[in-house]
């Protein structure tokens, strides 16, 4: 009879599945992976940010985002906006330059490309000769002034690329008008800056990285003034009036000169190295300010001085008296400063420095009494440290959501109150239909709260588990604390720190309960923290329970890292989540499953070694359960060192460097354990490394037996109240699903409310099912009597959910990485199957159940089965029946970390890593789509005009 | 009908004698009798000489049941690998031989005291220069033992020979279930698996869909010796023992021929342990009702102390109660593989 359902290819079902279900990835959260290059447009007020890949992002207003990819995927160089226009030029490190413009489309505005440009020399040339150094978009908006290495300044025509020959700037040129005892042909190789007049567009700075500094007159073709510096040349910038420009050299020093009316040579009003005598480290770029009061901010980056400070990667603020070395943890890219661009205003009032660094954006308001930085309402450094896990919740109560936003509010009191100065562009995306959470894990200890609601990926609130421990860490281990008379005045901004203190404060597993705002968290070496949610600071006791998972086994020994040492006494808790609960796992293996149930008031953890039932009302352990084999060594020797990655283990050695640099003469002898087991890993990891490089590729084909590692292994843990051991009474229970292939199954007894407190839960095992193909259980689920997944606890008491059908029969699905099975309840007899791998060859790395209602008609939703598999492919599977629906290739296979970052939300979208900073959001809804939908208004287009016509925004920097 | 009695474990005797005892038993003297016996693995295996009696007497865990049938009413096809699975029950399958009707068997020869490990199949269907190689995994405690690996392949297209990704097997462990059939060899390239092409699929697609179905695994090679192949003149015969008047064009690999009904039939059951009770096998939703004809079922219970007879409430399965390890994999802690197998656990 199965034979006649199978293939079945209903129309109507065929035409609903289009209603239901579409694959988009929207947008990307977080900070691009290895940005290169920056820009900046004060007139559209929209930043550009260009990446190693190739890709090109814009940032205007919160939501206001727009993303370009070059097809060559090179390194882009360097963006410049086109003055007063919706168009950038930029440069990729292949020499090749792209015009990319905004255009609206369909009532939102687009990035595209427009064109494609490489500069030829002529025959025969070497190819330094048009490698492009400098680009100077003019203000006429008519040409490109492309400096090279050779010293040849270009000339192309916008937006055709048209090389104008006859207007080509040349060294000889040049040189012309310069006495020669100062100057050769080889002062005028490689254009390092090329700076328009920011009062007469007819004249144009040139800077040769020998230090020549030559004004070049354009309607005469001929240089006007030259300035020649001593030191080798890093950039330029011009006085808000014309009449001075700053230059910047690689030996630290800058120098300011004067332009006068006569032609003679001038020599430098001012020449300082700010951070000598001593040797100092290029000032790669400078800015030079004018404000009303008189003192200028000269900004600039690099500088230090060489020997002591050389590896900081530093930029500095200078203010009458006022000094500060912003010091960033990671290379800084660029960097911009936001000042008044009306072409009127008579000084420059600079309000924020923007700083592109390698891991993450800092703004610093300048008009605020001790530089505070700004909170970016986009552009988070997810990776600020390693994420190890992520969470997300739908559909947050407004109450919890308030009560996370105030928390998060205490902590950012430090941040300037200033509005996102980078505001182009307007967003015209309807608001979110409700409100998301993402959480996320990290390596140091901590969960981030962020807003996953709409296309800004904003962090709301930030926990730290650490203060429940004693750690290695030295609390007075600050790159930060320096005194108060300490040269040079280093501030260390931003929250990018790759550096764990201790790998085992690492979060594994998150479970929030939006109705209860009760959170359980579980970490690398066997933590369990429940929490609650206080409005309040508070100074309590966290209460600790131990949990020896290998109770009834005996003779075996942990050698992996040991137990978190626990604080004495109470410890103070700042308001938001506070823990209550700490229970640690014994040994204590990274904890590899976690469940919450409020409403029982019950936890449930598990570890490569067996899991747990914790009651956190009580504050008493209900029973552990050890599944582990007895020939399975490798659970019991430790970490999954198998498992790591080189980088890891590569990562891990640099901490340990660090820390044993930081805390030396703190450790004496005996601690090293966990250091070595590292060490150990590490070169397994070598070995490994090698060996699979050597052999050929190949696969042992072998079925799996009880004896393989880890097959103890607890994937999953699901609470149902659901009938277990009858039809006629349901009772809690509590699931738990390995990676053998073992499903187990408790009765649970929970006291009636009111008995609670003085009744112990009692728990005592079901059933216990042996999946025959031993396949790693990952997923357990329980469908009503209507087929209906069962509700999340406090779910149906908050009037959210309807009632689960307790009349019909329940049915479990037991979802392994290799098939789908659902059995009947209570007496476990096989239902269906769907066998995922002997059929495709793909197996199940995330599964989740998720709503999808039809775009067609409101009153039409169902829920079905979103699956990852292994080949990173997405498939969804209908509910109960186990029908592939559709199926969607997401992610590409070899990336195995995005695969395994993947979470699916609850609404049919989901989020993945494409970068360890960057989280793509994709979306199997047709309803359910959160994408960006901005639109940047042209200016009035004045061809072949300077003068912007009366009406226009006044925004125009030079005219 | 249903006799227990107890043997001494230590001194079985021969098969005559055990015969005749069984004769005595069942009051039947002068009717032939089909002796079987359930092993461990719950198959249905013969009893008929002295050898495979000694071995299910002293594989008896601690009872040993015997079936026994009259010789002309006697279903041979009920004897053999995985009768416990394919049919759910070894009465159910003995009782009721006008399932098996349909499918008159040829009876060559009685089986010995052996299951298979390996057979080839669908020879009547595949082109000559390809087979198709069932490994019975179950029920041997034989790791099944080879490795594929990647490689190149030439195929005939219409617009000439063609260079085409393959996948071989590179390795064969020694011992292994697919060294021992001698059926497979290094550098024979794999075409299908259980009836699924692996044309397009990945080695990592193909490694998991061995495991997926390595209970039960159907491979379809091309041998890279053509040396060994069957010769047909005639399309007379067939392995399968199906009809040979078989129309199908031998060049088309893929036709599945006994590999659906193959799948259907070996699939493996999982375990349900109820309360803490013995394990059984999970029953298909839609249970069958069974009769019992004209079958008489004996218990024997071995006693490896000389006590003699148990109380007869003690006679049920004597599993111990309470345990929950599995009965059909022997834990064997002498042999443990830490064998890299390449695939990672991700968490």
């Amino acid at each position: 009879m199965r034979r006649f359902l199978r293939p079945g290819h209903d129309p109507v079902r065929e035409r609903l599945k289009r209603d239901l279900f579409q694959f988009n990835k929207t947008v990307e959260h977080g900070f691009p992976h290895q940005p290169s290059a920056l820009g900046y447009s004060p007139f559209l007020r929209l930043m550009a940010i260009g990446t190693r890949s190739g890709a090109i992002k814009l940032y205007g207003a919160p939501g206001v985002e727009f993303m370009g990819l070059h097809e060559e995927n090179n390194t882009v160089m360097q963006i410049h906006f086109i003055p007063d226009q919706c168009q950038l030029v930029t440069l990729l490190d292949d020499n090749s330059l792209h015009l990319w413009s905004l255009k609206q489309h369909g009532g939102t505005s687009e990035l595209r490309e427009e064109h494609r440009f490489t500069l030829k020399g002529p025959p025969g040339s070497p190819p330094s000769a048009t490698q492009v150094t400098a680009v100077l978009p003019h203000s006429s908006r008519e040409v490109l002034y492309l400096g090279t290495e050779s010293g040849n300044i270009f000339v192309v025509e916008l937006p055709s690329f048209r090389v104008l020959e006859d207007r080509t700037i040349t060294p000889e040129a040049v040189l012309q008008r310069i006495p020669e005892d100062n100057c050769n042909r080889r002062s005028c190789e490689l254009v390092e800056a090329l700076r328009e007049h920011p009062k007469n567009p007819d004249q144009i700075l040139i800077g040769y990285s020998r230090g020549l500094i030559v004004l070049w007159d354009l309607q005469n073709n001929k240089a006007t003034h030259h300035f020649l510096g001593s030191q080798q040349l890093e950039n330029l910038y011009w006085q808000r009036d014309g009449s001075k420009f700053i230059s910047c050299h690689y030996d630290g020093s800058y120098s300011q000169w004067p332009v006068s009316s006569d032609s003679r040579q001038s020599e430098p009003l001012e020449n300082t190295v700010p951070y000598g005598p001593f040797p100092c480290k290029a000032i790669s770029k400078i800015y030079w300010q004018t404000t009303k009061n008189g003192l200028p901010y000269i900004i600039f980056q690099g500088g230090m001085p060489r020997a002591s400070y050389g590896d900081r990667h530093s930029i500095s603020v200078i203010h009458g008296s006022q000094q500060t070395a912003f010091d960033f943890t990671s290379r800084v890219i660029d960097f911009f400063i936001i000042f008044s661009s009306d072409p009127a205003a008579e000084f420059d009032d600079p309000s924020a420095l923007v700083v592109l660094a390698e891991e993450e954006l800092v703004v610093i308001d300048l008009k605020s009494a001790g530089w505070p930085a700004v909170h970016p309402p986009y552009l988070a450094s997810l990776h600020c440290s390693a994420i190890t896990c992520s969470h997300h919740v739908s559909n947050i109560p407004l109450k919890l959501w308030e009560r996370i936003i105030s928390a998060g509010s205490k902590q950012n009191i430090h941040y300037s109150s200033m509005p996102w100065p980078i505001d182009g562009g307007t967003n015209i995306a309807p608001d979110p239909p409700q409100r998301d959470l993402l959480l996320t894990g990290h390596e140091d200890g901590t969960v981030r709260f962020w807003d996953a609601s709409g296309v800004c990926l904003h962090l709301l609130y930030k926990l730290s588990t650490v203060r429940v421990f004693l750690t290695d860490a030295d609390p007075n281990d600050n790159m930060n604390t320096l005194g108060e008379d300490e040269w040079p005045p280093l501030r260390k901004v931003g929250t990018f720190d790759p550096y764990s203190d201790d790998p085992r404060l690492g979060i594994q597993k998150i479970y929030l309960c939006k109705y209860s705002g009760y959170l359980a968290v579980a970490g690398t070496a066997g933590q369990v923290l429940v929490m609650e949610l206080n409005d309040e600071d508070a100074e309590h006791v966290v209460d600790h329970a131990e949990a020896d998972l290998l109770q009834d086994q005996e003779g075996y020994r942990w050698k992996g890292h040991e137990k978190l040492k626990t604080r004495d006494g109470p410890v103070r808790f700042e308001a938001g989540f506070q823990p209550f609960v700490l229970v640690q796992c014994q040994p204590p293996a990274v904890v590899t499953s976690l469940a919450l149930h409020s409403e029982w008031r019950l936890v449930a953890f598990g570890t490569s070694h067996g899991f747990g039932l914790f009651d956190h009302q009580q504050k008493r352990l209900v029973f552990v359960k050890c599944t582990l084999h007895p020939s399975d060594q490798l659970a019991l020797e430790g970490p999954l060192s198998r498992v790591k990655s080189l980088k890891k283990s590569l990562r891990q050695s640099f901490r340990r460097i660090r820390r044993s640099r930081v805390s030396s003469r703190k450790r004496r002898g005996g601690g090293g354990n966990a250091s070595e087991v590292q060490e150990a890993n590490a070169k397994f990891d070598q070995d490994v490394l090698q060996e699979m490089e050597l052999a050929p590729v190949q696969r042992k084909i072998e079925a799996r037996s009880a004896e393989d590692s880890f097959t103890g292994f607890v994937r999953t843990l699901y609470f149902a109240d659901t009938f277990l051991r009858d039809s006629s009474r349901h009772c809690p229970s509590l699931w738990a699903g390995t990676n053998g292939g073992t499903v187990y199954a408790f009765c649970l007894r929970v006291p009636p409310a009111e008995r609670r407190m003085d009744e112990p839960v009692r728990a005592e095992q079901a059933k216990e099912i042996q999946l025959m193909h031993r396949a790693p259980v990952v997923g357990i689920l329980v469908l009503d009597g209507r087929s209906t997944p069962l509700p999340e606890p406090l779910e149906v008491a908050h009037d959210l959910s309807k009632s689960p059908d307790m009349q019909g029969s329940h049915q479990l699905l037991v979802v392994s990485e290799e098939q789908f099975k659902v059995f009947t309840l209570p007496k476990v007899s096989s239902k269906l199957k769907l066998k995922l791998t002997a059929l495709e060859g793909c197996r199940v790395r995330k599964v989740t159940v998720a709503n999808f209602g039809s775009c067609k008609t409101d009153d039409y939703s169902e829920n079905d089965l979103a699956v990852l598999t292994n080949l990173g492919d997405i498939q969804i599977i209908s509910l109960p029946f186990l029908k592939l629906q559709i199926r969607y290739p997401c992610i590409r296979k070899e990336d195995v970390s995005g695969i395994a970052s993947c979470v699916f939300t609850k609404y049919g979208q989901g989020f993945y890593l494409i970068s360890p900073s960057e989280f793509e959001r994709f979306s199997l809804s047709t309803k359910w789509l959160v994408e960006p939908r901005c639109i940047v208004d042209m200016p009035e287009v004045t061809t072949n005009n300077h003068v912007h016509k009366p009406g226009t925004e006044n925004a125009a920097r030079k005219s | 009908e249903f006799r227990r009695f107890s043997l001494e474990r230590s001194k079985p005797g021969k098969f005559e004698e055990f015969y005749g005892l069984l004769q005595h038993v069942h009051k039947i003297p002068n009717v032939d009798v089909l002796v079987g016996y359930t092993d461990i693995h719950g198959d249905l295996l013969p009893i008929n000489n002295d050898d495979n009696y000694h071995k299910a007497v002293s594989t008896a865990n601690p009872l040993l049941r015997i079936f026994i049938q009259r010789k002309e009413d006697a279903d041979y096809s009920a004897f053999g690998t995985d009768t416990m699975t394919r049919k759910k029950n070894v009465l159910s399958n003995v009782l009721r031989p006008d399932n098996h009707k349909k499918k008159p068997h040829i009876v060559i020869s009685m089986p010995q005291d052996f299951r298979p490990v390996s057979s080839i199949i669908d020879v009547d269907i595949l082109p000559e220069t390809h087979r198709r190689v069932r490994l019975y995994k179950y029920g041997t405690d034989k790791p099944l033992g080879f490795y594929i690996r990647d490689g190149s392949s030439v195929r005939v297209t219409p617009h000439g020979l063609e260079k085409v990704p393959g996948i071989f097997i590179s390795r064969l462990v020694p011992g292994g279930l697919a060294q021992s059939t001698g059926l497979l060899a290094v550098n024979d390239e794999v075409l299908e698996v259980n009836g699924i092409e692996v044309s397009g699929k990945s080695l990592d697609q193909v490694t998991d869909m061995m495991i997926a179905n390595s209970r039960n695994l159907i491979i379809t090679v091309r041998p890279a010796n053509q040396r060994n192949n069957v010769v047909r003149n005639s399309r007379t015969s067939g392995s399968s023992g199906q009809s040979t008047e078989s129309s199908l064009p031998s060049s088309t690999p893929n036709v599945l021929g006994s590999l659906l009904q193959g799948e259907e039939e070996s699939d493996e059951e999982d375990i349900i342990i109820e309360d803490s009770g013995e394990p059984q096998q999970i029953p298909k939703a839609t249970p069958a009702s069974e009769s019992i004809e004209s079958l008489s079922q004996i218990e024997l219970l071995h006693e490896s102390t000389q006590n003699g007879f148990l109380p007869s409430s003690e006679m049920s399965l004597n599993h111990s109660t309470g345990s929950i390890s599995m009965e059909y994999e022997a834990p064997e802690p002498g042999r443990k593989s830490l064998e890299e197998d390449g695939t990672i656990i991700t968490l």
